[in-house]
């Protein structure tokens, strides 16, 4: 009833959840991106909280996807991208040159803008990836995994006759779910999500919000959002990003109630963006 | 009043849905260019109707091929049935015809009479001679080919009421056919012995055999060669390739080489697989090599283009589960790729097929009597022989040549039809 009561509430609850252990997953220390000449990101600073849901806002150009990619070095396979700075994931910097980028990729899933499920059946989507990273051969090892994946992406129920027809051809939504399983399967500790809704119609996007809340008790999850009722509904924390600067990050209540910054302010009331 | 205001507003106000004359010259012009369409694809029609039409006219009459059937009597002692092979069958056919003909003796007359008879007729006999020694000492039918002449005749593309000097036919001759025919002696099978003969300098004689072996054999060396290159070239410039100036003089080039007139792989061929590296002239295995220069950059193209369709968020999704660049390629893009590839090769190889100009060049026109037994042996190919009978003077030639037109026609056609069946089967929607 009152809101100011129930905003103190629920920030009350979110300082508690972090004072109950959430410790830094990902830190990221003056990360810039360059593609070519251009630079794309300037000295981008971030803690993200373990077993949380943080939320990448800003207007489109604004360098949140550009530094998602850089979580899981996607930007490694354009040509002209160079990344400086670190990226720390539990304490080891992703850029080492002694980390593989393909090991990396297995602890730091990705789900993409538009459901992309490989045009195989449904449990050869989500049995490729550990099958090259070898964690389970074909078999009733392979199936358990199948299986823990689709239901813990909620599509479990909905397939589980028709494991052998084609990922695509389920309906967007449960593309899009069958991708998160897919990011699940390899087990990662992170899940980066590049827009996951934004292919989606309303009820596929609420269901696949309704599992984004439910991973973030295994699984750290960094998510881009150009919807802002999206990133309320489903982050923790919100970092707001603008012309390749990282403007503000903290609470998510607190970054669209009452935020630090004129320009968040401009933006989540609409005044540009 | 109102009917005057309303007539005089019909006049000079138009209703929104009445067409103006610039509307109707947009029709019209609509109309005009689809017309000029229908009438190019016509034309287009029916000058390739024309084409087949014409070469299908003149091969008819190597569809058959007329046969004579003689009582052939092998004495006793004329052939060592240990060694039925060194008989002297010449003479046992000669005598055998010359039965038939008793009032020729005359040695010119033997001679006219002997060009009826195909030269092939002492090899039947020695064919049939060989697979069963006990037809020794016994009388048999053997039926061999007309000489081109009979064959000719026969069919009827010599006229015989020609005045004897403007046809190759002597009066003799026909009345010696007549009396064949009256003997029922006369037929006209299927002519089997066009496919399954080597050439021969004899029209009723030659075939595609050699040329079709020595083909197949190209192609094969053509594809085993070309395909895993070219495969491995795009694949390496589309996906791993930095793009830089290298690159795109690498690709620049590979466009020009699509381009190069063939008879300069001829010559490349020529110099450096026959002169450099001393291979085998005419050998089908150079002219693989050679065709598969010229279906390198046709199969490059094609499957850089295959690569380029194969969506980006594919290889997204095999990246972000942790596949590496070349899982990701292996597992995936290349699979989706595959249809495209394999359309690009077939067409690759149906124009390899058809390729004459660089095969002249290495010698795979030369005259050769036998399919090559393997591909390091002397051998024509499909157009080479084309040219070869083209070339050559008689008339049972001229349809031969057709024929084997449309036996290369033939294949190409199944060959593009396999591949829009490809296409068609295996494309993907994104």
């Amino acid at each position: 009833m009152n809101k100011t009561a129930e905003e103190a509430g629920t920030l009350a609850k979110a300082a508690a959840s972090v004072q109950a252990g959430h410790e830094s997953k990902i830190a990221a220390t003056n990360v810039s991106v360059f593609y070519g000449e251009k630079q794309a990101l300037f000295d981008v600073s971030i803690d993200i909280p373990a077993r949380q849901v943080m939320a990448f806002i800003g207007p489109s150009g604004c360098g949140k996807s550009t530094f998602l990619r850089c979580i899981n070095r996607m930007n490694d396979t354009i040509d002209i991208c160079r990344v400086t700075g670190t990226i720390e994931i539990d304490g080891a910097d992703i850029y080492d040159p002694k980390i593989d980028p393909v090991l990396l990729r297995a602890r730091v899933g990705m789900v993409f803008q538009k459901p992309n499920p490989f045009p195989k059946s449904i449990y050869d989507n989500i049995a490729y990836g550990p099958r090259i990273h070898g964690v389970a051969k074909n078999g009733s090892a392979m199936d358990e995994i199948v299986e823990t994946s689709l239901s813990r992406a909620g599509l479990w129920k909905e397939v589980k006759d028709r494991l052998n027809e084609p990922g695509t051809g389920l309906s967007g939504g449960q593309q899009q779910r069958l991708c998160i399983a897919r990011a699940i399967a390899v087990n990662p500790d992170v899940i980066l999500m590049d827009e996951p809704c934004s292919a989606l119609d309303p009820i596929a996007t609420a269901k696949v919000e309704e599992l984004i809340d439910e991973l973030r008790q295994h699984y750290t999850i960094v998510i881009v959002t150009h919807s802002m009722q999206q990133a309320a509904r489903v982050s923790q924390k919100a970092a707001f990003f603008h012309l390749g600067n990282l403007i503000e990050v903290d609470e998510t209540e607190k970054v669209f109630t009452n935020p630090t910054d004129k320009r968040t302010q401009d933006y989540i009331t609409g005044r540009f963006g | 009043m109102s009917d005057t205001t309303s007539q005089s507003g019909k006049a000079k106000v138009r209703a929104w849905y009445e067409p103006d004359a610039k509307l109707s010259r947009r029709h019209s012009a609509d109309k005009r260019l689809r017309a000029y369409g229908i009438a190019a694809i016509i034309f287009a029609l029916s000058m390739l109707a024309t084409l087949v039409g014409t070469i299908a006219i003149t091969a008819a009459p190597a569809v058959t091929q007329t046969m004579v059937t003689l009582e052939v009597e092998v004495p006793e002692g004329a052939v060592d049935p240990s060694d039925p092979r060194g008989g002297s069958y010449q003479r046992i056919l000669n005598d055998s015809i010359m039965r038939i003909f008793p009032e020729v003796d005359t040695p010119r007359e033997k001679r006219e009479l002997r060009k009826l008879f195909s030269n092939g007729g002492q090899y039947a006999l020695r064919d049939k001679v060989v697979d069963d020694p006990s037809l020794i000492g016994r009388t048999f039918d053997v039926t061999f080919p007309l000489a081109d002449i009979g064959d000719q005749l026969h069919k009827g593309v010599i006229d015989r009421n020609l005045p004897p000097d403007y046809r190759r036919v002597s009066d003799m001759q026909i009345g010696w056919y007549d009396r064949l025919v009256e003997q029922g002696r006369i037929s006209a099978p299927l002519n089997w012995g066009m496919i399954f003969n080597a050439d021969s300098r004899f029209p009723e004689l030659a075939g595609l055999w050699g040329a079709l072996v020595g083909s197949f054999y190209a192609l094969l060396i053509c594809f085993f060669v070309s395909f895993p290159v070219g495969i491995s070239a795009a694949v390496y410039l589309e996906e791993f390739a930095p793009k830089n100036r290298l690159t795109d003089l690498i690709e620049v080039n590979i466009n020009n080489l699509a381009a190069v007139p063939s008879i300069v792989f001829g010559l490349l061929g020529l110099a450096v697989f026959l002169n450099f590296f001393g291979m085998p002239r005419s050998a089908p295995i150079v002219g693989g090599l050679v065709l598969s220069l010229m279906t390198l950059p046709t199969i490059i193209i094609a499957t850089r283009a295959a690569l380029k369709a194969v969506p980006p968020s594919i290889r997204e999704a095999a990246i972000g589960v942790g596949a590496s660049r070349m899982q990701t390629v292996g597992h995936h893009v290349l699979p989706l790729a595959m249809p495209g590839i394999m359309t690009g090769t077939i067409i690759g190889l149906a124009q390899a097929l058809g390729e004459t100009a660089p095969l002249l060049l290495i010698g795979m026109n030369a005259f050769i009597t036998a399919a090559p037994d393997s591909m390091f042996n002397p051998s024509t190919a499909l157009p080479t022989q084309i040219y070869i009978w083209a070339d050559s003077p008689e008339r049972g030639f001229t349809s031969r040549t057709s024929a084997a037109i449309i036996v290369l026609l033939g294949f190409l056609v199944c060959m593009n039809a396999i591949a829009i069946y490809m296409r068609k089967r295996f494309e993907r929607r994104w």
